[in-house]
């Protein structure tokens, strides 16, 4: 596998650092007046999602990490593994629960997500920006009460749970923001 | 492409554009204007030194830029030092250049290659009364009236309890590992406290000016070593802080041709050992020493972190038109 140096080091790429794959957030050159250089620099590791700071001296190299993002569509659950598919290839991938983490909540079949592949294997799962799920569960609805701006917990389809306005019923169907778990609105009727 | 990005920067940006506001690049033009009237007013002279030159720095820290001229290599120059030194030592009194300066490899949030450098002379100076002008420019640039003076002893005795020239190495290894995480083991005492410095030190100075002074002798590179009053050797060195960010350094310039001959010497021995490659050292400096160079101080300070300062700017690229990037 190939190598990056510190001069190469930039925000989303991918490298191994103790053993396991990381994304650069940050690199940072740091230069004393008349002392040596290093590159202060922040890398999430993909498998914890934790966020590390590590300093190196300029000019150091760290290996490439085999790490690719790709889209594809979310299948089913099996009740153990999540499968995915690769739209062109219809290549099939199936990611542990470990993988698939928070994203779970969101994952609608056939919505298309980022799935990040470590050595050819699912090692994350991206949900799409804003997605769009029917309410399984939540209070009666109060018509009426749209301006008040009052909020109550509303289940969806795939478990998530999210705060949506008073006069929403069991049934509608809503579009959220996966990233702040945030209600956007009612989603339009087909 | 896996990913759309649209409506982002990276579609919408035209890389024929400057990185600088037109707003920031004006008041680049304000600063340099205020700082030439500075010197003016004190019949301090500006004169231009070569920035192309066939020899280099020796400093094994800063690298540089390798150019062609009439067919042989030439150096872009990493200070305008030399030369001004060369003059004082013709008979030119106090002086000044203000101009660009290139360093290889260095490029980041603060540094950019190419980049503004003053750097100016004081006749008959020593390291401390150049401080004071240091900080009556930069009180005046920057509109901050406190400005505060501290030995580089006094800082890491205040924050880490250590003291830097006679502790023992152990010991700054230990606050090293300690206080920044790292992917090395350090080297050497000024490698830790290069590190505590930069990852520890800066951001506790606080927003005012720093002035710090009397650095280990191991970093004195042009400067005098001299004992202080505890009889420690110090390099009679000093650097500008503001905001935690590096601005200046300025030096009781060594005057001795025969040191300043065997620190040339040192230097480039130092970057055989290490690898680094080994230009030709200024040796027309050492001549101008031994017809004697003036007692002087002397100091450089970067100028677009200034503005970087002066305007509220987060990053060098919104200071310069065209970073290397676009250059």
């Amino acid at each position: 596998m190939a190598s990056y140096s510190t001069n190469e080091f930039k925000g989303g790429l991918k490298v191994m650092l103790d053993g396991d794959p990381c994304s650069i957030v940050e690199n940072e050159f740091v230069k004393p007046g008349k002392g040596q250089a290093f590159n202060r620099v922040k890398l999430r590791n993909l498998k914890t999602g934790r966020v590390w700071e590590r300093t190196f001296r300029s000019g150091e190299s760290l290996e490439a990490a085999d790490v690719m993002d790709r889209e594809m569509e979310y299948l089913y659950n099996d009740g153990e593994f999540f499968h995915f598919m690769e739209p062109e290839t219809f290549e099939q991938h199936q990611a542990s629960a470990d993988a698939v983490g928070d994203a779970a909540k969101w994952l609608k079949e056939q919505d298309v997500c980022t799935v990040t592949l470590y050595n050819g294997a699912p090692l994350a799962v991206t949900p799409p920006n804003h997605v769009i799920l029917e309410i399984t569960d939540t209070d009666p609805g109060l018509r009426g009460d749209t301006a008040q701006g009052g909020t109550k917990p509303a289940t969806l389809v795939t478990g998530a749970v999210v705060k949506v306005p008073l006069f929403l019923e069991i049934g509608e169907t809503i579009k959220v923001d996966t990233r702040t778990g945030e209600y956007l609105g009612r989603a339009k009727e087909d | 492409m896996g990913r759309s990005y649209m409506g982002s920067s990276e579609m919408t940006d035209s890389l024929w554009q400057p990185t600088a506001s037109l707003e920031a690049l004006r008041r680049r033009a304000e600063l340099l204007t205020d700082i030439r009237r500075f010197f003016a007013e004190r019949k301090v002279l500006e004169v231009e030194v070569p920035l192309l030159s066939r020899r280099a720095t020796s400093d094994p820290h800063i690298e540089s830029i390798t150019a062609l001229c009439n067919g042989d290599p030439a150096y872009l120059a990493t200070s305008p030092e030399f030369g001004l030194k060369r003059l004082l030592a013709a008979g030119l009194g106090d002086c000044y250049s203000l101009g660009k300066a290139f360093r290889e490899g260095e490029a980041g949030g603060r540094h950019n290659p190419e980049f503004t450098m003053l750097e100016w002379y004081r006749r008959g100076w020593d390291d401390r009364r150049l401080m004071v002008e240091v900080g009556e420019l930069l009180s005046r640039v920057l509109g901050i009236g406190q400005v505060q003076s501290m030995s580089y002893r006094e800082l890491f005795l205040r924050e880490l309890q250590l003291d830097p020239h006679s502790a023992p190495e152990e010991a700054l290894r230990h606050c090293t590992a300690r206080e920044v995480e790292l992917s090395f083991a350090p080297q050497s005492r000024d490698e830790c406290l290069d590190l505590l410095m930069s990852h520890r030190l800066e951001a506790a100075m606080g927003d005012g000016i720093t002035l710090l002074y009397d650095f280990p002798a191991s970093q004195a590179a042009l400067a005098k070593v001299v004992k202080d009053d505890s009889g420690t050797p110090v390099a009679r060195r000093f650097e500008a802080y503001v905001g935690g960010m590096e601005l200046a350094n300025g030096y009781w310039e060594l005057t001795d041709a025969g040191e300043q001959l065997q620190r040339f010497e040192t230097d480039q021995r130092y970057r055989g050992m290490h690898k680094l490659h080994v230009y030709p050292f200024e040796e027309r400096l050492v001549d101008a020493l031994r017809v004697g160079l003036p007692e002087c101080a002397g100091v450089a300070l970067g100028i677009d972190r200034l503005l970087m300062l002066a305007g509220g700017y987060s990053t060098i690229d919104q200071v310069i038109a065209f970073p290397i990037e676009r250059a």
